[in-house]
């Protein structure tokens, strides 16, 4: 008998899963090493608790009724959950709160698109320590975390959220002007981020500045990068040959204050996960901490790492 | 790159670049040329293609990216040829598609662009029912199947052909280059040279 299952979720059988529980016993091992504790929380939360973090950014995809009329939801992601449980369960412990986790976010899906709707997410948040200095910490607890994975080839890509926007304020381009330059950009579409430039006035070197990737140098002469260059400064040799600057990044999630990075291998078409510095997203659940994550994709990094023929 | 109304143009912009076109303009059946790294398709399978990272660029419509403008791919650079309109057109005469609005309270509308066409007609407040179709969207109208069609056309030929006349142009849509997000990093310097010298042209 054949009986189905929704589009976008799958089985896991024991060959895949001895595979991924490979790739995660490792990156425990790194967390474990460096104090991070493990959480788990619940997949349904309350729907108005949830979008206190930021409506877009929770973005549930599936929703329920309890017995009471309550509006659950299936958490998109862990970063939220993660702040809610810091203001409820740890309101006046000292920080900075390393947690780590292993858990799966529900997503929508476009049809036809082999994307999943469950995803299994590893990652970590680092509460309580600012950037540049816990920035740093969780970039280079990321390539320990893909190093341990027994990935060879990745690279992360290091932005900041709030560096295009301070540049178009430096360059006086005027506030209504900025939300739809910002969102070409976002859109990654430069046809469209050069014509609404043009549109403003086309201030000098902005375009060139969204388009920027590349390695330390590429920072010089962009005071808005400073931030960046001291995150740089605060990682380990080893981490630096893995980051590309890309100061046109921006992630979609609207939770991010600062730095934003994603991570690439050129065995996979799409970033296999990214995080960044929220400083703001603690402070609406009522604790007002700085904070900084990431997430992988815990199943696109088994398929970079079947992909790059690592055994 | 696509195969139909953008090939010779895109096998030209290729020249220009360096790249060896000639087995690919002397075959009209091969689809992958591994010694020049290029694989042909439909437009409309390109950024498809680019997203999945099986090619590193594409070249497309913007018709394409605008239909499927949930696609993870990078726009680079609008490239400027190519050019044609999509545009709401119907039956020429007495505007029956405007008839059916006021007296069925909204319009059937075919089209191969459902996504397009849904948005454009949203915006501008006209309740519409699509009808996605494969073939020739001019028949549609004809037959009384639907009260107009959104299309893409480039001289207005073959709508003018089947009695069907311009009433709204929605979108102008060019050839753009467009990049999957990851090569667009790991690549960051062979994307930017191939980039400069479609601007120097």
């Amino acid at each position: 008998m054949i009986h189905p299952i929704p589009s976008g979720t799958r089985d896991v059988l024991p060959d895949e899963l001895r595979e991924l529980r490979a790739i995660t016993d490792g990156m425990r091992a790194v967390f474990d090493a460096r104090s991070y504790g493990e959480v788990a929380t619940p997949a349904l939360e309350y729907e108005d608790v949830l979008t206190r973090g930021d409506q877009a950014a929770a973005d549930p995809a599936y929703r329920l009724f309890d017995e009471h009329g309550n509006v659950l939801v299936l958490r998109s992601d862990m970063t939220i959950p993660i702040a809610r449980v810091v203001a409820t369960r740890y309101p006046s412990a000292p920080v900075p709160l390393r947690f780590y986790y292993l858990q799966h976010a529900y997503r929508a899906v476009h049809q036809h698109r082999a994307q999943p709707r469950e995803i299994l997410q590893v990652g970590i948040e680092l509460v309580g320590a600012p950037g540049p200095e816990g920035t740093a910490e969780a970039v280079t607890v990321l390539c320990a975390a893909l190093d341990a994975a027994g990935l060879r080839s990745y690279r992360v890509g290091l932005g900041d959220a709030s560096l295009f926007s301070r540049a178009l304020e430096r360059a006086g381009v005027e506030d209504g002007a900025r939300d739809t330059i910002l969102h070409e950009l976002a859109t990654r579409d430069l046809v469209g981020l050069e014509r609404e430039l043009a549109r403003a006035g086309s201030p000098d070197g902005l375009l060139e500045l969204a388009t920027t990737r590349g390695g330390i140098d590429t920072l010089d002469g962009v005071p808005e990068a400073e931030p960046l260059r001291a995150l740089y400064d605060g990682l380990p040799e080893d981490v630096r040959a893995r980051v590309i600057f890309d100061l046109g990044l921006v992630r979609t999630l609207g939770y991010y204050t600062g730095a934003v990075f994603e991570v690439y291998d050129a065995a996979f078409g799409a970033p296999i996960g990214g995080g960044g510095r929220y400083d703001d997203l603690l402070g609406r659940f009522g604790r007002e901490l700085p904070a900084c994550g990431w997430a992988l994709d815990v199943e696109r990094v088994h398929a970079a790492r079947l992909e790059e023929g690592v055994v | 790159m696509p195969r139909g109304a953008l090939f010779r143009e895109t096998l030209d912009r290729l020249d220009g670049l360096g790249v060896d076109t000639a087995e690919v303009r002397a075959n009209d059946r091969k689809l992958l040329f591994e010694d020049a790294g290029i694989v042909t398709m439909r437009p409309s399978d390109v950024a498809t293609y680019v997203e999945a990272g099986a090619a590193d660029l594409g070249i497309t419509g913007k018709d394409v990216l605008a239909e499927q403008s949930e696609r993870g791919v990078y726009e680079l650079l609008d490239l400027g040829f190519g050019g044609c309109t999509m545009v709401f057109a119907t039956v020429e005469g007495e505007d029956s598609a405007g008839e059916a609005l006021r007296r069925l309270g909204m319009m059937r509308i075919a089209t191969k662009y459902p996504r397009i066409a849904a948005r454009y007609f949203e915006r501008t407040g006209r309740q519409v029912e699509i009808v996605e179709v494969k073939g020739s969207v001019e028949l549609a109208p004809l037959t009384g199947m639907v009260h107009g069609i959104v299309d893409l056309t480039a001289t207005g030929t073959t709508l003018r052909e089947n009695g069907l006349v311009v009433r709204e142009e929605i979108m102008e849509s060019t050839a753009r280059l467009i990049a999957n997000p990851v090569s667009y990093r790991l690549k960051a310097a062979e994307i930017d040279g191939v980039l400069e010298r479609l601007r120097a042209r």
